[in-house]
């Protein structure tokens, strides 16, 4: 059976599912629950300096996006970090390490961007037991208005100075959180390794408003007739988070650098996706608002059935996939598939002749009895058709062989080549 | 005296009086807010989609689930109405495993399609509860057409009519408009008075004046009404009821399903309702399912289909026989009435089993009684006293194309009519098509 374990830069967990530094993570009964149901690790939820704590709204904190079934897709959220005080926190986290040593604890940290407020904050958590510390250079509302948070991630040169500070004040490893409301998310990674970050960890929360309500004219959470931007999370941002994630894992500047993947992670198979891109541990918190802790019992068993299936250990598929994710320049142009339909599969929706006569190459032909066919001449492998497609596996993409004609084209296929060396790239590299 | 389920004959009351308003519930309770959004979101939109085309209005399904699902049924049951202004009884008593349901994608796909009609019933009871009538008549245009019957396809006919700014009249020989919906579907499906509520939501269109009890060929003949009318719609349903020819059919208790279900459906007290308590349904059909489960749910002991072919052949759904079986309903298949043994009053009735021959049924030679007293012919009805003049076809008033009789400005839809299945739905659509071709040629009558 496939060995979990995980050591992430020092720390160990006996898996690589960690909860994020988020709701969930607030309070040691929830902590001791989430270990209880089997997490790996936490990272506590983010504390601020001494003295009296943030407040929160005393409204709606949540708002977000269903899919079908009511089924939650993403949750915005406009809460602050820990709005207890930091003596109650500290005492916690200790107590909690005390009687779960095997367990994985972070405490994530967001205080003003002065030496002295970190210098302080780190030698306050230093006996709690703690394994490392993340630096909360994310979260995107509230606390980037005062000058913290995202403020200081979008900020690479900030980064790097209050990762150094850390690195300066105290030994513990060090993981530095990303925001995503930023154009180029390797900058700030590239800062956080200046800075001697141990890890990086990404994606924050996503600036966001999840919808309006239509009778009051506000943005949701509605707090008194007004609402705010909040951060968006879950199933939804995973596509976004996992480009964030191979953009770090594939830039030389940073290549190595230890990276804790976030963003929508809600089965076993998400995580893996995310660990193939390089992540050697995942964070998660949507699908535990939603669900409850016991979700780590899936994504527990799943990545043991697949790492057995595949025959391969954890640490041979992180960063699995980094390879082939490349640019676009460097895709083979002359790799050419036709999709081809399943008449047996084929349940006559028609969703496939929609998309692609609407809104493609009208490459497939509706004919007597709903029975539809792709035309391979019209046909540009877009996909589209296998997307739209209600039925699993029912539409699929046949790759042409060597030598056979695309009848699109009237040309055959032909070996490997890019756009680097096309003849209507006016920058392209003349064949030798 | 307290009658039981072993009392023998023709009595009512062999219930505890609690148990009819249980037994006599709606059958297929409506969707909430939360199971039809469920159930919404597991339609696909199919490109020119299967459903569609099996629903003989050509209601746009995927577009009215896809209302619902947006949280806007009201406009999905505008989507419903356009096509069909019956779509609140269709929604009820359509055979969908047939029709929009048996074609469902997800039928081919999972076994399970759609909910079309419980999704249709959510949406058109939603717009209906709102009190007001969603259409506004179009402009006078002079002209005054007669409607025959207030059964499917003449509201269908009538409202198209109103809706196009025509004049209607609508004549129909019993003493309530609703035809078939109000007299002759099991009261399970229609609960709460729902046949006379939709007519009353469908006259809000206006320009319709009901003559009740009046019968084509008692109080007018369809001469009088070509003459005093720029059109004439014919909705007469079938009158007339089959015959059993088996010897002794003329003993007491020996009823017609279609009457039984109609006084069933218009007492005000089902408690006085008598009921045999070994009761026989000889048929095949809806109707004789909806006799047959009515007669178990009022109190008979022991209630009996009789079929004279195999099972596979019985016009009534899959789905209405599970519901005869379920509700203790014994089906008998391949067995035909030889003779009805009694005294006065059936008390058994012999049968012969069939089977397939060269030359259609063959008498196998098998006999067999059941014990019996009350015989319910359920056996299909027929056009009973269509006027002269006018083309026949099978037995029916023939037309061609939109509903056009041989007579010129005589126009006919429904069941009385040749082509089409029977069904609700199928009149709804002859009705609407005649009233669009009627509404052409006075227009163009008008103008020409």
């Amino acid at each position: 059976m496939a060995d979990l374990r995980s050591n992430f830069i020092g720390i160990k967990s006996p898996n690589p599912f960690w909860l994020a530094s988020a709701p969930p993570t607030d309070k040691e009964v929830n902590v001791r629950r989430a270990f209880q149901a089997g997490w790996g690790g936490v990272v506590w939820k983010t504390l601020g300096s001494e003295g009296p704590p943030v407040v929160n709204v005393n409204g709606p904190r949540y708002g977000v996006v269903y899919g079908a079934d009511r089924r939650v897709l993403g949750i915005n959220n406009i809460e602050l970090i820990t709005d207890r005080p930091l003596e109650v926190n500290l005492r916690e986290i200790k107590s909690v390490k005390r009687d779960y040593p095997d367990r994985a604890l972070i405490i994530s940290l967001m205080v003003p961007c002065d030496e002295e407020s970190w210098k302080a904050i780190l030698k306050q958590i230093e006996d709690t037991g703690a394994d490392g510390v993340e630096l909360n250079f994310g979260c995107p509302h509230g606390m980037a208005e005062r000058g913290m948070g995202s403020a200081v991630g979008q900020v690479p040169e900030y980064i790097e100075m209050v990762t150094r500070w850390v690195k300066t004040h105290s030994r513990m490893p060090c993981i530095v959180k990303l925001t995503p409301n930023i154009t180029d998310v390797r900058k700030p990674a590239e800062a956080a390794k200046r800075g001697g970050a141990d890890a990086v960890s990404l994606i924050n929360t996503i600036n966001s408003i999840t919808s309006v309500d239509l009778d009051l004219f506000a943005p949701q959470p509605t707090i008194d007739g007004k609402g705010t931007h909040g951060g968006f999370c879950g199933p939804a941002v995973k596509p976004i988070a996992l480009n964030m994630v191979a953009e770090i894992a594939r830039n030389p500047a940073t290549y190595g650098l230890p990276i804790s993947g976030i963003g929508g992670v809600t089965t076993w198979r998400d995580a893996a996706e995310f660990m193939a891109l390089g992540a050697g541990t995942v964070q998660v918190c949507t699908a535990a608002m939603t669900y409850g802790f016991k979700v780590v019992q899936e994504m527990i068993s799943g990545l043991r059935d697949y790492l057995d299936d595949k025959d391969i250990t954890m640490s041979d598929l992180i960063g699995r996939a980094v390879p082939n994710v490349t640019d676009w320049q460097y895709l083979n142009l002359n790799y050419t598939t036709k999709a081809v339909i399943d008449q047996d599969a084929c349940i006559k929706c028609g969703r496939c002749y929609a998309a692609c006569e609407d809104t493609s190459h009208q490459a497939i032909a509706m004919g007597p009895g709903r029975v539809f066919t792709i035309k391979e001449d019209e046909c540009v492998a877009c996909n589209l058709c296998v997307d739209v497609c209600p039925v699993e596996s029912c539409i699929t993409m046949r790759e042409l062989e060597m030598g056979e004609i695309d009848q699109r084209t009237g040309q055959p296929v032909r070996p490997y080549g890019n756009w680097t060396g096309h003849p209507n790239n006016p920058m392209a590299q003349a064949a030798e | 005296m307290t009658n039981s389920q072993l009392t023998p004959g023709v009595v009512p009351g062999r219930l505890p009086s609690e148990a009819y308003s249980v037994n006599f519930q709606d059958v297929a309770p409506p969707l909430e807010r939360n199971e039809a959004r469920i159930a919404a979101d597991r339609c696909y939109f199919c490109h020119d989609a299967p459903c569609v085309t099996a629903c003989p209005t050509s209601i746009d399904i995927p577009l009215f689930i896809r209302q619902i699902s947006t949280g806007t049924p009201d406009a999905a049951a505008l989507t419903i109405f356009h096509q069909n202004i019956l779509g609140g009884i269709c929604a009820r008593v359509c055979p969908t495993e047939n029709l929009c349901e048996g074609s469902c994608v997800r039928m081919t796909a999972e076994g399970k399609p759609v909910e079309i009609g419980a999704l249709q019933r959510y949406a058109t009871d939603h717009l209906m509860a709102r009190g007001e009538h969603p259409f506004t008549r179009g402009a006078p245009t002079g002209k005054r057409v007669a409607v025959v019957g207030a059964g499917p396809s003449g509201l269908s006919a009538a409202h198209r009519l109103a809706a196009k700014g025509h004049e209607v009249v609508l004549f129909d020989a019993r003493p309530k408009p609703g035809g078939l919906n109000e007299y002759g579907i099991a009261s399970y499906k229609a609960v709460d008075g729902f046949a006379a509520r939709e007519v009353d939501w469908l006259m809000g269109i206006g320009g319709i004046t009901l003559q009740s009890g009046q019968a084509l060929g008692r109080d007018f003949t369809l001469d009088s009404l070509r003459a005093e009318y720029d059109a004439v719609f014919l909705g007469l349903g079938l009158q007339g009821v089959n015959a059993l020819s088996a010897e002794g059919e003329d003993r007491g208790h020996v009823d017609h399903a279609v009457d039984f279900i109609r006084d069933l459906r218009q007492t005000p007290d089902l408690t006085a309702l008598p009921v045999g308590r070994d009761v026989i349904v000889i048929g095949g059909g809806m109707t004789a399912v909806d006799a047959a489960v009515q007669a178990k749910l009022l109190g008979a002991q022991n209630v009996t289909i009789v079929y004279r072919r195999g099972q596979d052949r019985m016009s009534a759904s899959p789905h209405e026989q599970d519901h005869a079986t379920h509700s203790g309903v014994r089906i008998i298949c391949n067995a035909a009435p030889l003779k009805v043994h009694g005294n006065g009053t059936v008390r058994e009735v012999e049968f012969f089993y069939t089977r397939d021959g060269a030359n259609g049924l063959e008498d196998t030679g098998e006999r067999f009684r059941l014990p019996c007293d009350q015989l319910l012919r359920a056996i299909g009805q027929k056009l009973d006293g269509a006027p002269q003049g006018l083309g026949l076809s099978g037995g029916k008033i023939a037309v061609s194309g939109p509903g056009r009789t041989s007579l010129p400005g005589v126009w006919a839809g429904g069941d009385c009519a040749s082509g089409g299945d029977d069904l609700t739905v199928t009149a709804v659509a002859e009705g609407r098509d005649a009233a669009e071709d009627i509404h052409a040629q006075l227009m163009e009558a008008a103008h020409g």
